[in-house]
């Protein structure tokens, strides 16, 4: 066990842990921020995407000793009152169907858009293809993708 | 207004007061509720009146709907409520929608799957609206002293047009709540031309809720002292429990205990919902869930292979059945060489029309195909999870399930405790397709609570979830077609089974359009588990018989849409044979939708297209895939559905998840297999199991409904099963090679004009 400061949507935490423990868990089972989902425990779903300064990265494989001086968002924390252009497209295009993956989707898609503003489709393809939707909601979230684009 | 004669089930409609003292309370903590738009209009109110089992009304108007129903993707959280407001006549921007615990005193049919939603919804849910409405109409009546025939209302208004007065439905509830609830049976209902909600697309309910991660599922669920749980299960189907030691983990960092968990009682009669791969696995509880799921890791056990064994099954109809569990360790290759087997034996008849065998002798020609598909997984995101907390001898539930009622009872035989004692409450489930109907994740979770004696989270990790799936089964069919010299179809035989069922619809389409008509079943005892999985056994034979039939027009040199619409105009005009479970008109009446929509006589250079059309779960879908060829692979480029499932209830809703059965369907039709070695599955988790991704969905998908005031039917799964031959057929007119065995991608792999 061992201490760790994070810097999670802006705000410091200090958790005691197993160094190796990702932070998929820490988020979820100690800090209670579980918009942040398990999907596969080996990073080829994307439900567990988060931020790691401003990089969309999978959180379930990535352990807390790897991240105590980064700032790290997650879905909890994109925007102040869920009205993320993204979080508004994807309402607007009424995405979701489980809804589980969602959140995920949109993580990978808001650093997307960070770095490419305008993405082709080909662009959205290849920076969404690490995030499965079990539910084939993939024309919805492209469409979403395009619509937060061009709102930004 | 429409009076309609009604079967209904009265407990819908008490008031939860002449409940109070025996039913369980209701937790009202999501009251928070959800809005679906940003245009609030009014706050909560200062108190409820309860109209009755599904309807609230607040002093300012607010109204708060309850979704019976489980959720799991398809959106009745929000269709079901759109249902009830519509009758109740209020504005749905002043709704609030909270999802029902299970509570089967005060609600009929709390249960997600067969796409029944909806259609077995929509009388019981009109009238429980329609009665709501006409406690306000009464109250208003009774307080302006004016015959309620006079009273009109509209969107959470009541009106006395005569004498002026005018009410919101908030200054009546208060009296409306103790008046007497009118009678169900001849309650008017709406003519379906007044509808105002229903019709119209609304937003689901959940959606601000979901894209700002709150917490929805049962795996996000946590109360104070909870402990975690993992689970250890045997390595493969045919394998069980020998031992294992329990001082491997126990010293691990965090964790309390380690202990076998038997899911089921010895003399316990199981429902053909109690469906578990392993019914005694290993519990490790601790204090975290990496904790636990390092010691997991960590456990020394050991496996013996399990003897064959029979369980008692209740069957649907109540009938007990004895199930035979064989013993061995099974392989794919195996399972293959003896399809291949039943093959060429006879099988059971299940339906004989004219005399098959006689026109086959006479045929000049026989075309026979064989199709096959492998097992597959359902993968839901949400792995297999639950909470419990089982406090002496009251245990309350909070898991994914589809069917709360049958697990209900199985939890409270495994916990030994009164029924009436379980309480389960219904989390968003991170989707279904069927595994959830198979519940035994709650009762691992309520068992592992009993034992510990404290509230426990229970998560399987992906391969736990995939390894012990409730699979779908594979299958195959052997299709064969007699035709005379002119090229006349003069029969059809199907002969069709799988491990461990038989995929056969004896009496749809195309029985009843063929003088000479032969069906067989077959099937092959397994270990494996198996169960329904959308659109179960339509999922495959639609694939077969949409394939067969496309390549017997071509052999017959008809167009393929056309020589479809010949078949189910026969089936109209002289039926042959009797019990056809299809509607022929509306079956041509996709099919003739599709055409126009795709406009299927326009052909596109460097576009292949496929048609498919299939009727299951009560509604009619015909779809039109068009792929191109870029990078030697294959692009699906457009897919059109047509889709009669009678009145929409919310439109865009019901096209997303149409578009995502399209998704599915081709993902399953490229990619989708599980295959076993020794009893074990092969795959695990997604590095291995290839699901539909990004870049290989549809770029377009345009779903289409046929327009009509017939009752809604179901939507959750009829667009899934006829993708997998509208791609064939597709695949076929764009390589000239037919694909007789999913998944394809293999297969497309190794022809020369695709190859890389």
């Amino acid at each position: 066990m061992a201490l760790f400061n994070l810097n999670i949507n802006g705000k410091s935490h200090q958790v005691d842990l197993d160094p190796n423990t990702p932070i998929l868990w820490v988020l979820r089972d100690h800090l209670d921020l579980v918009g942040t989902k398990f999907g596969c425990g080996i990073a080829q779903c994307g439900a567990c995407t988060i931020h790691l300064d401003g990089t969309a990265i999978r959180s379930c494989q990535l352990p807390i000793s790897a991240v105590e001086d980064s700032q790290i968002t997650t879905i909890e924390g994109l925007s102040k009152d869920g009205d993320h252009p993204l979080q508004q497209a994807w309402i607007e295009h009424d995405v979701p169907q489980c809804g589980y993956c969602q959140a995920g989707q949109i993580m990978t898609a808001a650093a997307l858009l960070k770095e490419n503003p305008n993405p082709t489709d080909a662009d959205i393809e290849n920076a969404m293809n690490g995030n499965i939707c079990r539910c084939g909601t993939y024309t919805r979230i492209k469409a979403a993708i395009k619509t937060a684009a061009k709102s930004a | 207004m429409t009076l309609i004669d009604k079967k209904l089930n009265r407990r819908s409609f008490l008031k939860v007061s002449t409940l109070a003292g025996g039913g369980m309370m209701l937790s009202f903590s999501w009251l928070a509720g959800c809005k679906p738009t940003p245009e609030e209009v009014l706050t909560m109110p200062k108190e409820w009146f309860e109209l009755n089992s599904y309807i609230k009304i607040g002093e300012n108007g607010a109204v708060t709907l309850f979704n019976p129903n489980p959720e799991f993707g398809s959106n009745v959280k929000t269709s079901l409520p759109m249902i009830l407001a519509d009758e109740l006549d209020v504005d749905w921007k002043n709704v609030f929608v909270e999802q029902a615990d299970f509570y089967p005193e005060r609600f009929d049919r709390q249960f997600t799957g067969g796409s029944q939603g909806i259609r077995q919804g929509w009388t019981p849910l009109r009238t429980a609206g329609a009665t709501a409405r006409q406690l306000i109409v009464n109250a208003a009546a009774q307080t302006w002293n004016v015959s309620a025939a006079e009273i009109t209302t509209s969107a959470g208004m009541v009106e006395h047009k005569a004498s002026g007065k005018k009410a919101g439905y908030g200054d009546m509830a208060s009296l409306a709540g103790t008046l007497e609830a009118p009678d169900p049976e001849t309650v008017k209902l709406k003519d379906i031309a007044d509808f105002n909600i229903i019709g119209t697309s609304k937003k689901n309910v959940d959606g601000p809720n979901i894209v700002t991660g709150k917490p929805l599922f049962a795996i996000d669920h946590k109360v104070e002292g909870m402990k975690y749980a993992a689970i250890v299960q045997p390595p493969a189907f045919g394998m069980q429990l020998k031992s294992f030691d329990k001082n491997s983990v126990t010293s691990m960092p965090g964790i309390q205990d380690a202990f076998e968990v038997k899911i089921f009682k010895d003399d316990y009669g199981r429902n053909f919902f109690d469906t578990t791969s392993f019914p005694s696995l290993i519990a490790i509880v601790g204090n975290s869930t990496w904790e636990v799921l390092q010691a997991k890791k960590s456990i020394k056990a050991e496996w013996e292979k399990a003897p064959e064994s029979t369980f008692p099954l209740a069957g649907r109809g109540g009938q007990v059945v004895d199930v035979k569990v064989p013993e061995g360790l099974e392989n794919s290759t195996t399972h293959k060489a003896k399809m291949n087997e039943y093959i060429t034996k006879s099988g059971n008849i299940l339906r004989k029309d004219g005399d098959p065998e006689g026109a086959f002798k006479k045929a000049a020609r026989v075309l026979e195909r064989t199709y096959s598909a492998p097992f597959l997984a359902h993968n839901t995101m949400e792995p297999m999870n639950a909470f419990a907390d089982v406090n002496g001898d009251k245990a309350i539930i909070y898991g994914p399930t589809q069917a709360p009622e049958l697990i209900r009872q199985t939890i409270a035989n495994s916990l030994g405790l009164p029924i009436e004692n379980i309480q389960i409450n219904l989390a968003r489930m991170g989707g279904g397709f069927g595994r959830r109907a198979y519940s035994h994740h709650l009762t691992e979770a309520a068992l592992i609570s009993q034992k510990i004696q404290a509230p426990v989270k229970m998560v399987y990790t992906r391969e736990d979830d995939m390894s012990a799936g409730v699979y779908r089964p594979t299958y195959s069919a052997t299709y064969r077609a007699a035709l005379d010299e002119n090229n006349n179809l003069l029969a059809l035989h199907v002969k069709a089974g799988g491990i461990p069922e038989s995929p056969i619809h004896a009496n749809r389409f195309p029985a009843g359009a063929i003088d000479n008509y032969l069906a067989e079943g077959w099937q092959i005892e397994s270990n494996i588990t198996i169960g329904a999985f959308r659109a179960p056994r339509s999922n495959f034979i639609a694939g077969a018989e949409q394939s067969f039939l496309d390549e017997l027009a071509e052999e017959m040199g008809k167009d393929p849409i056309e020589f479809r619409l010949e078949l189910l105009k026969r089936a109209e005009t002289n039926p042959v044979g009797e019990n056809n479970d299809y509607d022929p008109k509306r079956y041509a009446g996709v099919l003739e939708l599709v055409r126009e929509k795709s406009n299927w006589s326009n052909t596109t250079a460097g576009i292949s297209r496929g048609v498919s059309a299939y009727f299951c779960h009560n509604s009619y879908v015909a779809e039109v895939v068009d792929i191109s060829i870029k990078d030697r692979q294959p692009v699906v480029e457009n897919v059109y559905a047509a889709v009669d499932c009678g009145i929409v209830v919310n439109p865009d809703s019901a096209a997303n998840m149409g578009e995502g059965a399209i998704v599915d369907g081709i993902g399953n039709a490229f990619y989708g297999e599980l295959t076993f070695e020794n009893g074990a599955p092969t795959k695990r988790n997604f590095d291995t199991y290839r699901m539909i991704r990004h870049k290989e969905a549809p770029k377009k998908i345009e779903v289409h409904f046929v327009q009509n005031n017939e009752a809604p039917t179901g939507l959750g799964e009829p667009l899934f099963p006829p993708v997998f031959a509208a791609l064939g057929n597709s695949l076929y007119k764009a390589t000239g090679k037919r694909l007789y065995e999913q998944p394809f991608q293999p297969q497309l792999l190794e022809m020369e004009n695709l190859r890389m």
